[in-house]
């Protein structure tokens, strides 16, 4: 008698198609990753003093990346069976999540608003609904804005670095909005809950910026004049 | 006050909504899978009474009015997964359909003396919904659960833990047969894991390592028998596979 033959199971045909998807995906990924590192080293100096004036400037460059980001996503699309979305999505949540974060501080610059879901989405070029196709999930989106939360928190000490007294106001005002969001959400003992358990720290921080600010009559100028 | 901004509004009615539903059917899902778990492992227990009664068609059959059980709960899991990628949930119910395969699988080897094949095991996961009474032309609904070949391999490899079990507990009923077809069958699961090796699945290597040893007690057992077995009276044979009285000298008969 002979031995099973489990390697049906994990026929080497295949195998090697699972493998090669894997190889297909990651390419693919390795790429967005790069145009994602791209387009944060153009946002991040929207921290430097000299880098405030030059934000539209900076977010229209990135809106211009984001087109080659919606190319390779749509390359990415194509890798895998359609109806197996979740069985791959650990090889590119990462990505996404930054690329969601990526949409959502570019929004912030643009309006001071928060991005919806179905905005990244377009920016992105992929759906909402996981039926319509390769989609973003609603966890990654809010992964992505708790990540941009971190960013402001950042740009609010250098706001005042700067010399702009009033956008760490605003800034203020829109992470408290956004932790109220967010309380509105059952979240479950997961990844997404402990990136939130971090929110009250950029929270904390922003207050901290909005005090030293508010004691030193900083920001009454505003009050009295219009904003930098 | 000014009415909460819109992406405020889509936070508190869509995706609030969205997390709990995915997040409750995920907890369903769990549940079904810790009973399917539960009643599986009591039919293994059940399934291990064959080695010591002499009426091994009723243990059978009642086990088989316990898969029965199982199965329903199988198929409200296929119920909760409708128009869903079930890779997303599939972390929920993994551990009970491995319990299930785990089970079926003994219950097939007991009475068949062969492994049964995941094609097996899906067709009896197909389950049709009756037409409802009014609709003479209506089509039954076919829902089915599909086991995949990752949860089978890891059913089968739990599998022959309950092999080897079942092998030194036959020795111990003076069976001298099924210990020897359980090696033979145990080596051949082996042998079939082994030339996947590390190709296969990562949870399907981790368990190589315990199925060597379970097929290493086994074929110690069978040594034993072999070697020691014509020497040893029958009713004593299950103290020599225990570790208290291994040394014992052979020549005093103790009942």
């Amino acid at each position: 008698m002979h031995a099973f033959c489990f390697c049906k199971f994990i026929p080497l045909s295949s195998q090697l198609t699972a493998h090669v998807i894997f190889q297909d995906i990651r390419k693919v990924v390795q790429v967005l990753e790069q145009t994602a590192r791209e387009i944060l080293t153009l946002l991040q100096s929207v921290h430097q003093p000299s880098g405030f004036k030059e934000i539209p400037s900076k977010c229209q460059k990135a809106r211009e990346l984001f087109c080659t980001v919606r190319t390779h996503l749509g390359e990415l699309k194509t890798k895998f069976p359609v109806d197996q979305y979740y069985r791959f999505h650990e090889h590119w949540r990462f990505v996404l999540q930054r690329l969601a974060f990526l949409a959502a501080f570019v929004v912030y610059l643009e309006s001071e608003s928060l991005v919806t879901r179905e905005e990244v989405a377009q920016i992105l070029g992929i759906e909402v609904v996981r039926e319509k196709g390769f989609h973003l999930d609603v966890e990654d989106y809010l992964a992505g804005v708790l990540i941009m939360a971190s960013e402001l928190s950042r740009l609010a000490v250098n706001s005042v670095t700067a010399g702009d007294y009033s956008r760490p106001l605003r800034i203020s005002n829109f992470i408290n909005e956004l932790d109220s969001g967010f309380r509105l959400l059952n979240l479950k003992n997961d990844p997404l809950r402990k990136r939130y358990d971090g929110l009250k720290y950029d929270v904390k921080k922003i207050e901290e910026v909005v005090y030293d600010l508010s004691i030193r009559g900083l920001s009454k100028e505003l009050e009295a004049g219009g904003d930098k | 006050s000014p009415p909460p901004s819109p992406p405020l509004h889509s936070f508190h009615l869509l995706l609030h909504q969205e997390l709990d539903t995915k997040h409750d059917k995920h907890e369903r899902l769990v549940k079904l899978s810790r009973d399917i778990t539960i009643e599986s492992k009591r039919t293994i227990f059940l399934l291990h009474r064959v080695t010591s009664v002499p009426d091994v068609e009723e243990v059978l059959t009642e086990a088989d009015l316990k898969l029965d059980g199982v199965r329903l709960n199988i198929r409200m899991i296929a119920e909760e997964l409708r128009g869903e990628d079930l890779h997303q949930f599939h972390r929920a119910f993994t551990p009970g359909i491995q319990e299930y395969v785990e089970a079926v699988s003994f219950h097939h080897f007991i009475r068949h003396r062969t492994l049964i094949s995941l094609e097996e095991i899906n067709t009896k996961l197909v389950f049709v919904k009756e037409p409802e009474g009014q609709q003479p032309m209506g089509t039954p609904q076919v829902l089915t659960f599909q086991v995949t070949p990752t949860d089978y391999l890891l059913g089968v490899a739990d599998l022959t833990g309950e092999l080897m079990r079942m092998c030194i507990s036959s020795v111990g009923n003076g069976d001298m047969d099924t210990p020897f077809q359980v090696s033979m069958f145990l080596r051949q699961i082996h042998d079939g894991f082994s030339y996947i090796g590390n190709t296969g699945p990562y949870e399907v290597s981790k368990k190589l390592h315990t199925l060597r040893q379970s097929l290493s007690k086994v074929e110690d057992a069978c040594y034993t028998l072999k070697v020691r077995g014509s020497e040893i009276p029958k009713h004593m044979l299950a103290d020599v596979f225990s570790s208290r009285t291994a040394m014992m000298d052979q020549d005093e008969g103790m009942a």
